[in-house]
């Protein structure tokens, strides 16, 4: 894909910020071979509970200017070297949007760069096929906040399937959390539910497996093993498989069903949760079954980060896609398939 | 290949379709054309989930699919089952996906099938089963009549919620697949749904749009809460 675009500006440098949950993320990234110039994170980790917006915006308030700082070190002439800056306007928690839109848009007009608006599930899948190099594949992106599956068509990502309600990472904490595992979630880059599921033996088959067409819901699952967890009859272990079993078996079917549907060749995983080797392990074996060539980010980057805000606010750019400063509102339900994506072509 | 299967088979097979979770081969049954659909094994899924999806999907499939012909919906009869090896052989039709119709941009007559679709659907609301998978896909035109294939997600249910939900997903597969005229294939559906299911219609639509609403960042979720709350 890289080598594929329009030569606007050989060795254009884009800025992107990432503020939409739980990550403060400042990439650059440059045009050409030595693509990646600098990747600054800082993650913001509650006590308790899940994530409050009002704290991670004020974690992202404390660490923004440290981070921007580092990323822009990494430029010989600092930001001058820059040649827009880019930023993930939503979809996202209201009070973290809030602080990289204003960081970016402060930026753009001060230093009298294009800012560029970025759809952070685009950057999410954008990322991904810059890595996987796959070029059209069925995407199944899943994170804290999403779970769905799209496919290109017709100059948008098209949604054809999704959670009716909560999404798979969400449902992963929520759980952990009342079963005591966590916070914190991730530990070493697993989740601990995979930890505590991978010592489980027995399947527990009272649990709800709900898939409706391409849609998946797991709000009725979480309420079923919330009951058995507080019954106390269950070993927490064979739970903990349970659970994940019937969670990721339903995200793979719908997944299974897309392809079906679209005949597509490559399917890629995408988002956070996307750094499960559990799921990955289902997702290659329902590949190889499909002969379907399969693909997953890697962990690096499958997390939510800046250089994917980067590398789509190049393509965007590209693409004339910019927005004056003043006009850069944040969008919180800002999603997937609303997005015009002018760099991939039927 | 199940292997009890094979001794009902005569001659030889064609695969039909490599569905998502079954494979759909044309046999020859008692001297008829049939299809034999099995749901093949999971590698992905622990064993004891997989033959309870299996083994509970192809009874209940079988179930509706005999329960449609009695009330005289266009679908495929029953011919046999065997849920130990999740098969159900069924009468072959012959004939076009309407997906393909739509991809052909025969709009009109696509118009005309959908209405007869949503008539079937709204009869089928009304006995107390919902689709699953209402999608332009699993309907096949044989001789000028829509039929409808495929209840591997079907279920017996009164409540609003199910009938709704197969609203719901029709509506969304004309987004991914048909979105320049789904505004127009929707109506033609829609008009031949209301004059079956009558007084029901306006609360399914109701909670079909509800549902809509509950999919995560939806900008129209907001517009609502917001009247909502001034009113």
């Amino acid at each position: 894909m890289w080598n594929t675009w329009r030569k606007v500006n050989e060795g254009m440098i884009v800025l992107g910020i990432e503020s939409t949950a739980h990550t403060f993320g400042v990439g650059v990234v440059q045009e050409g071979k030595n693509w990646l110039i600098a990747d600054e994170r800082s993650k913001y980790v509650p006590k308790e509970g899940g994530i409050h917006p009002k704290e991670a915006s004020q974690h992202f308030m404390i660490h923004a200017p440290r981070v921007i700082a580092k990323a822009v070190k990494k430029l010989k002439g600092g930001i001058n070297d820059v040649d827009a800056i880019a930023v993930a306007l939503g979809p996202g928690l209201g009070p973290c949007l809030r602080v990289g839109a204003t960081l970016a848009r402060g930026l753009a007009a001060y230093f009298n760069k294009p800012l560029i608006p970025v759809n952070h599930a685009v950057a999410h899948v954008e990322i991904g096929r810059f890595i996987t190099g796959l070029r059209k594949p069925l995407i199944v992106y899943l994170s804290g906040g999403n779970t769905l599956i799209a496919a290109y068509a017709d100059g948008r990502y098209r949604v054809f399937g999704e959670t009716l309600d909560i999404a798979l990472g969400n449902f992963m904490d929520v759980f952990a959390r009342e079963a005591g595992l966590g916070p914190p979630y991730v530990i070493d880059g697993k989740h601990v539910l995979d930890k505590c599921a991978d010592e489980g033996e027995k399947f527990i088959s009272e649990l709800p497996y709900v898939v409706k067409g391409q849609d998946i819901s797991l709000s009725g699952l979480l309420t079923a093993a919330l009951r058995l967890l507080k019954s106390g009859e269950v070993r927490l272990e064979d739970l903990c498989y349970s659970v994940r079993e019937i969670a990721y078996s339903s995200v793979i079917e719908v997944a299974e069903r897309g392809l079906a549907l679209t005949r597509l060749g490559e399917v890629m995983l995408v988002g956070g949760v996307g750094a499960s080797e559990a799921l990955r392990t289902k997702f290659s074996l329902m590949a190889q079954d499909r002969g379907v060539k399969f693909a997953a980010v890697p962990p690096k980057y499958a997390v939510d980060n800046g250089v994917m805000i980067a590398l789509t606010g190049m393509l965007a750019f590209k693409h004339g896609m910019v927005v004056r400063p003043e006009e850069a509102y944040v969008k919180q339900r800002w999603r997937l398939d609303e997005v015009e994506v002018p760099w991939l072509k039927d | 290949m199940a292997k009890g299967l094979t001794g009902l088979m005569e001659g030889k097979s064609e695969i039909l379709a490599l569905g998502a979770e079954a494979v759909l081969l044309k046999i020859s049954f008692l001297g008829m054309d049939a299809v034999l659909k099995v749901r093949l094994p999971k590698k992905y899924r622990d064993p004891e989930l997989d033959s309870f999806i299996r083994g509970k999907r192809t009874v209940v499939e079988a179930k509706i699919i005999k329960e449609l012909s009695d009330i005289g919906i266009n679908s495929p009869a029953l011919l046999y089952v065997d849920t130990k090896e999740a098969a159900i052989i069924m009468e072959y039709v012959k004939g076009e996906i309407l997906r393909d119709i739509i991809a052909q941009e025969r709009i009109s007559e696509a118009c005309s099938y959908l209405r007869e679709v949503g008539e079937s659907i709204a009869l089928m609301h009304r006995t107390g089963i919902a689709h699953g998978d209402v999608t332009t896909t699993n309907v096949i035109v044989s001789g000028n009549k829509a039929y409808l294939i495929d209840f591997g997600l079907s279920k017996f249910t009164s409540r609003v919620e199910d009938l709704a939900t197969d609203i719901h997903l029709f509506i969304r597969s004309l987004e991914s697949t048909h979105y320049t005229h789904k505004d127009e294939l929707l109506k033609c559906f829609l008009s031949g749904y209301k004059t079956v299911i009558k007084e029901l219609f306006d609360e399914v639509l109701k909670v079909a749009k509800e549902i809509r609403l509950r999919g995560r960042y939806v900008e129209e979720r907001k517009h609502e809460a917001i009247r909502n709350h001034n009113e």
